[in-house]
């Protein structure tokens, strides 16, 4: 960082107040990115200030990284340049909510466990069921793009985010959708913020519709002695008059994973003893309705489990639920506190090449010696954790060679494979994004709309950019 | 239109896919607006090479391309605002695979919206999103749209069942964005292109969703005396956490009007009906539909009629689906409107727009998609009168005023073409539109493709301009 930027961090407490712009090391050292620490950190209480601190850091050409509660910053590469650290846990007001016209209105900073509470107070619920859910804010669930178990019935914000107010690379403040529950006025613009890890702009409100929370839910777990067999429960399901809300697969070995003492910041709800085993593949689903329909749910699914050959079934009742949703939510917390260098790929396919997919995942770990673990999703996304003994290079050299045989063989079979979580040392050397989409130069360019000069969250999305 | 151009095209294309009479452009200067612009040419392409071809001319010739699926649109996107090369997709219309396993189809634009449907319909399978004018409209015109219909409440609009695009841009390249399997990495340009009228490529093979046939579904009319009661019906079902598969209101004008001409059973005497939709698991729907009734009943409904069988069922569709085509028999011209507004704000926004009608000396029928919010307010004019066509799109413009001022949108699922680009800056800021701009010029830099829709051309700031004489308009959402 140049020598002038002392200047400019004092001038951002101009805009902030003192006591809103840290500076010391020890307390920016909770806001590394991998291993890398910003000069400053802003904490703006307003949409007004972002777009004075967006502004201010445009002109001075610094690189900004927005954050909110810092559960996901270790997704995508290493920042080109950090000299901002753009703390927005201030900006957390719910500032409209209307039940009765499921529209929902939120600050950037309001986290998920706050607005759960305030939906469940009028039987309404956000379907965004995240890892690290209990300090997780909003606006990070949003820009970093993580799924949720009930993408299975709701699908993902893309389908029930309605609009987004940001700012620009520029300081301008912009805005596209609207807070009705239905709009086609103008670009979807704010489509491109999910996911898009802060690299095109700051949000700073967003705009939901609400769902009303089902009255009572019940879940399965189905156990299989292969994956196929388990898949094939899945496509059974995908056939059946049935609509699950959640239904994912663990493969063997995940049990060592859920059974253990799982972090801090996960809820603590036992599941019981041999739910879940470690050497079976685990088809659990959650399904909501009225008592009525979750008897005709659950004789479905007993029948199904028996045609696919599950080994057991059983049928959680509410006091199990959240023990077993709990870690569907969780897996990848679980999987990191596992292993120092666990690293956790993501996996999409078409639902008929899971079977494929999961062969390729445990053959190149095995062919590594490479402990691993599995959840698969059953709209197509798997994650596997890899989870090396140690940091060492020789772990390194294996967990690379895993990871891209993964990568290879799922594009090759039209899917795709990246990286979200993995040790920061190790970035250099595996591929976080996979390939180069085709459609990197339109990316790019829309990149050098929102930002032209470069400076939000440079260099870690798709592509290096 | 330059001769050249004309040649290469039909050299490109045969005789028989271009059209340049005027008395054969004639029949492509409207849609379902009110709106009209002639192009220079219509093109029938049969390939994607084709329409790579024919862009890249066009650029040669610097001349505008509009891209067009059956014209049944309700903005006058698929219109040839400033003249140019109309691109009709109707020859390009194979569904490419079905993968019933994965619940995906591939198709091609000009593949019309309820022969999806149908096509795998035995699987079990459709595709959800379902506009009035499914029977005619393409998928091609639905993804520019991002078309939404009766059933969207439950469903989703077309965006939500859109994957992955092959796109022929305005600058004559082809790409391909999204993919088979969900979650591509990078920007969704999928999520942008999808609703953007038009204006940034043409999609030349589409990747869609299919969504599994319910196993049972109950239809419900609800039959009230008055608009308020029936309102707080819709709101009440969702405290009740029923989501119904679909929601629509038709008030007692549009209901008399309609059963004039469908004779769908709808009682001439109400003050407003609902008809809700309820779909899932046989156990689920019979509890809903007992929820649903309970709560109209609750809400001073007079009668709660549940459709018996399948022919029931459509015959009250049939007349929810033809509601404008009744209305069309009542008047030479009408002017649909597509405001969106917080639903719990209905009663008071009807109440203004029968103020307005009055106002304005217009009969207004209200027909809407009740459950999230989607007015589709029916002004009856004679375009012939200039005098009545400018009071009819004043009226229009102050019920759209009132819908922005009850936090609303001037655009539900008709799009904004060239019909609302003047009222854009009623919602957002010149530093919001400048920014679409530069998201459009990104893929459109000259501006060839459908120039003059979404944005405003000037900075106009929603005054109101009065447009040429419009015709009678047809069927919409």
């Amino acid at each position: 960082m140049s020598a002038g930027t002392k200047t400019a961090a004092a001038r951002f407490a101009d805009i902030v107040g003192d006591t809103h712009s840290v500076q010391d090391s020890a307390s920016l050292a909770a806001y590394t990115i991998d291993a890398r620490q910003p000069s400053v950190a802003v904490r703006p209480g307003s949409s007004e200030q972002v777009a004075e601190i967006v502004k201010r850091a445009s002109v001075e050409r610094l690189a900004i990284v927005p954050v909110g509660a810092r559960t996901k910053l270790a997704i995508g590469l290493p920042p080109r340049q950090y000299d901002i650290a753009l703390d927005l846990t201030r900006l957390n007001r719910i500032i409209a909510y209307d039940p009765d016209d499921l529209t929902l209105s939120v600050e950037a900073g309001v986290t998920l466990r706050e607005l759960a509470k305030v939906l469940a107070e009028h039987r309404q619920l956000l379907p965004l069921a995240v890892p690290f859910f209990d300090r997780a804010t909003v606006g990070g669930t949003i820009a970093s793009g993580v799924d949720s178990p009930l993408r299975q019935y709701y699908g993902t914000a893309r389908d029930y985010v309605r609009g987004i107010e940001f700012v620009t690379g520029e300081g301008t403040p912009a805005k596209s959708g609207g807070r009705v529950v239905k709009n086609v006025t103008g670009y979807d613009l704010h489509k491109l913020m999910i996911g898009a890890l802060g690299t095109l702009g700051v949000i700073t409100k967003i705009n939901f519709r609400t769902f009303p929370s089902p009255f009572e839910t019940r879940a399965f777990v189905a156990n299989f002695d292969t994956a196929e067999r388990a898949l094939a429960m899945r496509a059974l399901v995908a056939r059946s008059p049935v609509t699950p809300i959640t239904m994912e697969i663990f493969s063997p070995g995940t049990a060592d994973l859920l059974y253990s003492a799982p972090p801090a910041q996960i809820e603590r709800h036992a599941i019981a003893p041999g739910l879940i085993s470690n050497d079976s593949w685990s088809l659990t689903s959650g399904v909501a309705g009225t008592a009525q329909t979750l008897d005709r749910c659950e004789a479905e699914f007993r029948q199904m489990a028996s045609q696919t050959g599950a080994l057991g079934t059983t049928v959680l009742g509410p006091d199990q639920i959240p023990g077993v949703f709990g870690r569907k939510r969780e897996f990848i917390p679980i999987a990191l506190a596992s292993s120092s260098a666990a690293t956790i790929l993501k996996v999409s396919v078409l639902p008929s090449r899971m079977k494929d997919a999961l062969a390729e995942i445990a053959g190149a770990a095995r062919n590594n010696s490479l402990r691993w673990a599995a959840m698969a999703r059953g709209v197509g996304i798997i994650y596997a954790a890899l989870l090396p003994d140690s940091l060492g290079d020789d772990w390194c050299a294996r967990t690379v060679r895993t990871a891209n045989q993964i990568q290879v063989s799922v594009a090759r079979a039209e899917g795709h494979g990246t990286i979200p979580w993995c040790p920061s040392e190790w970035k250099s050397s595996l591929s976080v994004w996979g390939a180069d989409p085709s459609d990197l130069p339109q990316m790019r360019a829309l990149k050098a709309v929102f930002d032209p000069h470069g400076i939000l969250s440079p260099g870690r999305f798709v592509g290096g950019i | 239109m330059d001769s050249h151009l004309l040649r290469d095209l039909k050299k490109l294309l045969g005789q028989d896919a271009v059209l340049d009479k005027k008395e054969d452009l004639l029949l492509y200067e409207y849609d379902g607006s009110v709106e009209v612009a002639r192009p220079n040419c219509v093109v029938f392409p049969r390939t994607t090479a084709q329409v790579l071809k024919i862009v890249q001319l066009a650029n040669e010739h610097n001349t505008p391309v509009v891209g067009r699926g059956a014209g049944t649109g309700l903005s006058g996107g698929a219109l040839a605002r400033h003249g140019g090369i109309l691109i009709v997709f109707s020859r390009m219309n194979r569904i490419l695979t079905i993968d019933v396993k994965n619940q995906r189809a591939v198709v091609q634009p000009g593949v019309v919206n309820s022969d999806l449907s149908a096509a795998v319909a035995d699987a079990g399978l459709h595709f959800a999103p379902d506009p009035s004018s499914q029977k005619a409209c393409t998928i091609g015109g639905n993804v520019a749209e991002n078309s939404g219909g009766p059933h969207t409440l439950a469903y989703g609009v077309t965006t939500n069942h859109i994957l992955a695009l092959e796109v022929v841009l305005p600058t004559g390249e082809l790409i391909r964005i999204g993919s088979q399997s969900l979650d591509s990495p990078g920007y969704d340009l999928t999520g942008l292109f999808v609703g953007s009228e038009g204006t940034i490529g043409l999609a030349t093979e589409i990747t869609v969703k299919l969504t599994r046939l319910p196993e049972s579904v109950k239809t419900l009319l609800a039959i009230f005396d008055s608009i308020d009661d029936a309102t707080e019906t819709v709101a009440d079902i969702t405290a009740r956490g029923i989501t119904p598969a679909a929601c629509e209101m038709l008030d007692g004008w549009t209901l008399r009007a309609i059963e004039d001409y469908v004779h769908a059973g709808f009682p001439l005497d109400s003050g407003a009906v609902l008809l809700i939709d309820v779909d899932g698991l046989r156990e689920a729907v019979e509890s809903q539909a007992e929820g649903v009734a309970d709560v109209c009943r609750v809400h001073h409904a007079r009668e709660v009629r549940v459709a018996r069988d399948a022919a029931e069922r459509d015959l009250l569709w049939k007349g929810r689906k033809n509601a404008f085509g009744a209305v069309g028999r009542l008047s030479p011209t009408y002017y649909v409107q597509d405001g969106v507004i917080p639903r719990t704000k209905l009663p008071a926004t009807l109440r203004r727009i029968n103020e307005i009608g009055k106002k304005y000396g217009f009969d207004i029928g209200n027909i809407f998609h009740a459950g999230d919010g989607n007015l589709h307010p029916i002004i009856l004019f004679d375009a012939r009168d200039e005098d009545q066509f400018r009071r009819a799109v004043a009226t229009s413009d102050e019920i759209i005023s009132f819908c922005i001022e009850m936090g609303g949108s001037i655009t539900g699922e008709h799009g904004v073409g060239m019909e609302k680009d003047r009222l854009m800056p009623l919602l957002f800021s010149e530093a919001d539109l400048d920014l679409m701009r530069r998201v459009r010029d990104v893929f459109n830099p000259k501006g060839l493709l459908n120039p003059g829709k979404i944005l405003p051309s000037s900075k106009s700031c929603g005054e109101i301009h009065v447009r040429p004489l419009p015709v009678a308009g047809a069927p919409p959402a």
